[in-house]
């Protein structure tokens, strides 16, 4: 007791300090942010049926999306007969996860090519967004774990899908977005991006959907199973140890190039400079020295 | 110096002179020389001189990397088949596994994956490929620059470019043989380079490839052109290059005590034969390290060779990113008479142009010395400046060779940087023509800046960075003569001897025989040399100094030689026990 005494009596000292108020004011603040953080409802709250889900969409598609997209995601053309924003019905909610998913909509400002940036909107946002445009009219919708994911394959079975999906990357997907899905360059200063960091599920949607100048690979075309094995391939690659060493950005013989000129050449001529710089060794007397440029 | 232990024991002993004992190594070298007599053959060589600069060893690096070659490429051999036979991948690369693939490339897979060691020993002979064509592009700049490819070097300098260019071939039909993505994409490149000869070239492409590319054969050819018949060329003439060096002497650069006749340097034994051996287990340290540490040619992941797929990056190895600029840039021109095509937008840049450059830069030497006429020998080098239009010449060609270089990677540009790749394309398709020019003009101005720079420096002194401030308050900086050796060295150069083309016709209004041709000789000769800012003269050089002198005199006078603070640590003075006065 005598210990807190004086202990708070030491504190106490400082209660005209200037920087006390703001010492309490900030202990204030942890305070209520803490209790509420404790005591508030959790995210648990179960989202709610498909028809709150829809209205919820449409009202964040109000604010966010048909300005371009327009109030009914019919799209909106310009006077000169461009597009703003195409029209969204009939485009599906696997669409909406990719765009919205990847940060891609909505877009900062119209551009040549929509690029990926930090999500604007949560994954429930995301999916009302979703139901919303798969309301408006039928389209690819958002596809289900068991179709893109290899969570629960057998090694062989994951396997033989990878070997598979390799040989269907190779033919369909790397003419773009290069042999390691590192991505390359399209016409007009338009890219394909690069695969490595891109979640399964929005590599499945891609194929489905087709975004930008990207094919549709629609499930007549790539079986969804053979789409599993794409992502099964880009899997395996991405888990594979570099077996050569350090991969120079996956991009081919041109970074290899540079490395060739730069580490290596650089490096050998570094140590020519050396080795001319030295000249022998020798315990002979200076004078002795003066013979060398006789010869 | 070099002078070995004398062998037979001190001779000015007090004791009488007696053979040392021989060990049993020189008796097995005494053994030898009596049945081979090598000791008389070697003697001369092994005290060959070389001079000490560094530049003069970037063509080791392009010797020693061939040997990393040889050495790395017997290992592959033992494993690599050349086969295209169909056969089912079961090595240890899970994700090609049961795919269909040629022997060549399974037995490429093999050797990355289950040959121990292979995947390294792959990995060092493809850097080291790049770097000995590298190498002797930059040996190739050296000699060019320094005017070493002078009489009598010119033949070294054919066989030197022929040299890069069967490297080159030789690199591209290794970079064929995995039989992987690339590879083949890069096969059916030569083959349109081939076809667009006009008339024969289909008939050369059935021929090459036994049939409709691809056929089943290209990979055993290319395998026979690779491991023997260029390596056997190249072999050949590396040897003839160097039986040049040995019997035209080292070049050196100019200074006191050398000349055209001699030679300054070290012997070959022991202290070159240390620092070129050195040097070999340098370059083989890098490439093993490169080899070891950076992946280079992935052909896993580029899979099998199929002529219906493609990658993005598609790309050459670097040697050959100029012949791709060249393509990639190329509008697309064809003309079509009597229902055969001629493609020019193959042709010109895939055969025309690359023999084009590769002939400007081989003839030059003879051009300059038909232009000069001169028929002296030349053993010491030239800076680079001294030799204003020629430096111009090869530097606005290696500002093409920049170009076409990215405009071979015109795609990765286009993504590293943000840019597009039509707008890489269309941009290069003029500056291959108008940054030449640009380039030339510049460096030419430079050289003769730099020129005129080495003037002032042995007319007026070098800049001491001494100012001195005279009692009317005026600032001047001290100049001071620069050493003889020094000004030896900037002088020993030759003055630029420049024809006159005046008189095309003698008095009789008759053309001299050949005044055509001398025409041109003499214009080139004006545009070769007329610029060049020569040394002075010995005259003036001695009115620089009696200026320096009298200026010198006139400081006396003016009381400004006074032993300014802190002056005296110019580098010009000993400054021993020397200490700032106040």
């Amino acid at each position: 007791m005598r210990l807190l005494n004086r202990s708070a009596g030491r504190l106490s000292r400082h209660r005209r300090g200037p920087l006390a108020g703001l010492v309490v004011l900030l202990f204030g603040l942890l305070l209520t942010g803490g209790l509420y953080a404790a005591f508030s409802p959790a995210s648990a709250e179960k989202t709610g049926t498909d028809a709150e889900q829809i209205a919820e969409g449409r009202k964040l598609f109000l604010t966010s999306c048909s300005f371009c997209h327009g109030q009914n995601g019919e799209g909106i053309t310009t006077r000169n007969g461009n597009q703003l924003g195409p029209s969204l019905i009939g485009v599906g909610g696997a669409a909406v996860d990719f765009q919205v998913g990847t940060g891609r909509m909505p877009l900062v400002q119209p551009g040549h090519q929509t690029t990926p940036k930090d999500v604007t909107f949560n994954d429930e946002e995301t999916a009302a967004l979703a139901a919303y445009v798969q309301s408006l009219g039928a389209g690819p919708d958002i596809p289900s774990e068991a179709l893109y994911s290899t969570e629960g394959l057998s090694e062989e079975e994951r396997e033989e899908l990878a070997v598979r999906g390799g040989q269907i990357f190779l033919t369909n997907c790397s003419a773009c977005h290069n042999f390691e899905g590192s991505g390359g360059a399209m016409p007009r200063g338009k890219v394909a991006p690069s695969l490595q960091k891109t979640s399964s599920k929005h590599i499945y949607e891609a194929m489905l959907t087709g975004p930008g100048e990207m094919d549709n690979f629609s499930n007549g075309n790539i079986a969804p199973e053979d789409k599993k094995a794409v992502i099964a391939y880009l899997e395996a690659i991405e888990e594979n140890p570099d077996y050569g060493g350090f991969g120079m950005g996956g991009i081919g013989p041109v970074s290899e190039g540079m490395y060739a000129w730069l580490v290596g050449i650089g490096g050998c001529v570094a140590f020519a400079f050396w080795i001319a710089s030295h000249t022998t060794r020798t315990d002979k007397k200076p004078q002795a020295a003066g013979g060398e440029a006789d010869q | 110096m070099g002078v070995l232990p004398n062998p037979l024991g001190r001779s000015h002993g007090t004791k009488a002179a007696k053979a040392n004992k021989p060990n049993r190594g020189a008796a097995a070298a005494e053994w030898a020389d009596d049945r081979l007599g090598l000791a008389t053959a070697a003697k001369k060589q092994i005290r060959k001189v070389f001079p000490d600069h560094w530049s003069f060893m970037l063509g080791e690096i392009a010797l020693w990397s061939f040997v990393v070659l040889l050495l790395t490429g017997v290992f592959l051999t033992f494993w690599f088949q050349p086969s295209m036979a169909e056969v089912e991948y079961q090595g240890s690369y899970d994700e090609l596994r049961g795919v269909e693939m040629s022997q060549a490339y399974a037995s490429t897979l093999d050797i990355s994956f289950d040959v121990r060691g292979g995947l390294l020993l792959r990995q060092m002979h493809h850097w080291s490929a790049m770097l000995f064509i590298a190498a002797m592009l930059v040996h190739m700049m050296r000699v060019f620059l320094t005017g070493a490819f002078r009489k009598p070097r010119e033949l070294n300098w054919v066989i030197g470019g022929l040299l890069i260019l069967l490297g080159i071939v030789e690199g591209f039909a290794g970079y064929s043989l995995p039989d992987d993505l690339l590879s083949g994409t890069g096969l059916r490149i030569a083959d349109g380079l081939v076809k667009a000869t006009p008339v024969v070239g289909t008939y050369m492409s059935f021929y090459m490839f036994g049939g409709e590319f691809p056929g089943d054969e290209i990979i055993p050819r290319l395998y026979m052109v690779h491991i023997l018949l260029i390596p056997g060329l190249i072999l050949a003439l590396i040897a003839a290059h160097m039986l040049l060096l040995v019997y035209h002497k080292h070049t050196q650069w100019p200074g006191p005590g050398r000349t055209e006749e001699n030679v300054v340097g070290y012997p070959m034994m022991p202290v070159y034969a240390a620092k070129a051996g050195g040097f070999f287990f340098i370059v083989f340290g890098i490439t093993a390290l490169m080899g070891g540490l950076l992946s280079i040619n992935p052909v896993w992941k580029y899979g099998p060779y199929d002529p219906s797929k493609v990658t993005a990056g598609s790309q050459p190895d670097w040697y050959m990113g100029i012949a791709e600029g060249l393509l990639r840039i190329m509008p697309g021109w064809e003309t079509h008479i009597f229902g055969k095509t001629i493609s020019w937008n193959v042709m010109l840049p895939g055969q025309i142009a690359p023999m084009v450059l590769l002939t400007m830069v081989l003839a030059w030497p003879f051009l300059e010395a038909w232009v000069t006429g001169d028929k002296r020998e030349h053993h010491l080098l030239q800076r680079p400046r001294n030799a204003p239009t020629r430096t111009a010449f090869f530097v606005a060609m290696m500002s093409v060779y920049g170009l076409l270089w990215a405009a071979g990677g015109n795609d990765i540009l286009a993504v590293q940087l943000g840019l597009s790749m039509e707008g890489i394309t269309y941009f290069m398709r003029v500056a291959v023509f108008a940054v030449p020019v640009i380039v030339f003009i510049f460096v030419k101005r430079w050289c003769i800046s730099l020129q005129r720079h080495d003037n002032e420096t042995l007319l007026h002194g070098y800049e001491t960075g001494v100012i001195m401030r005279s009692p009317e308050g005026g600032y001047t900086e001290r100049h001071l003569p620069i050493s003889e050796s020094r000004a030896f060295t900037m002088t020993a150069r030759d003055r630029d001897v420049v024809l006159d083309g005046s008189e095309p016709v003698d008095a009789n209004g008759v053309e001299a025989p050949g005044s055509r041709l001398d025409g041109i000789r003499h214009r080139l000769s004006k545009a070769l040399f007329a610029d060049n800012v020569q040394k002075p003269t010995r005259e003036e050089l001695d009115e620089g100094h009696h200026h320096a002198e009298e200026e010198h005199a006139h400081e006396i006078e003016a009381g400004m030689d006074q032993p300014a603070d802190g002056h005296q640590f110019d580098g010009r003075h000993t400054v021993e026990e020397e200490s700032l006065r106040h």
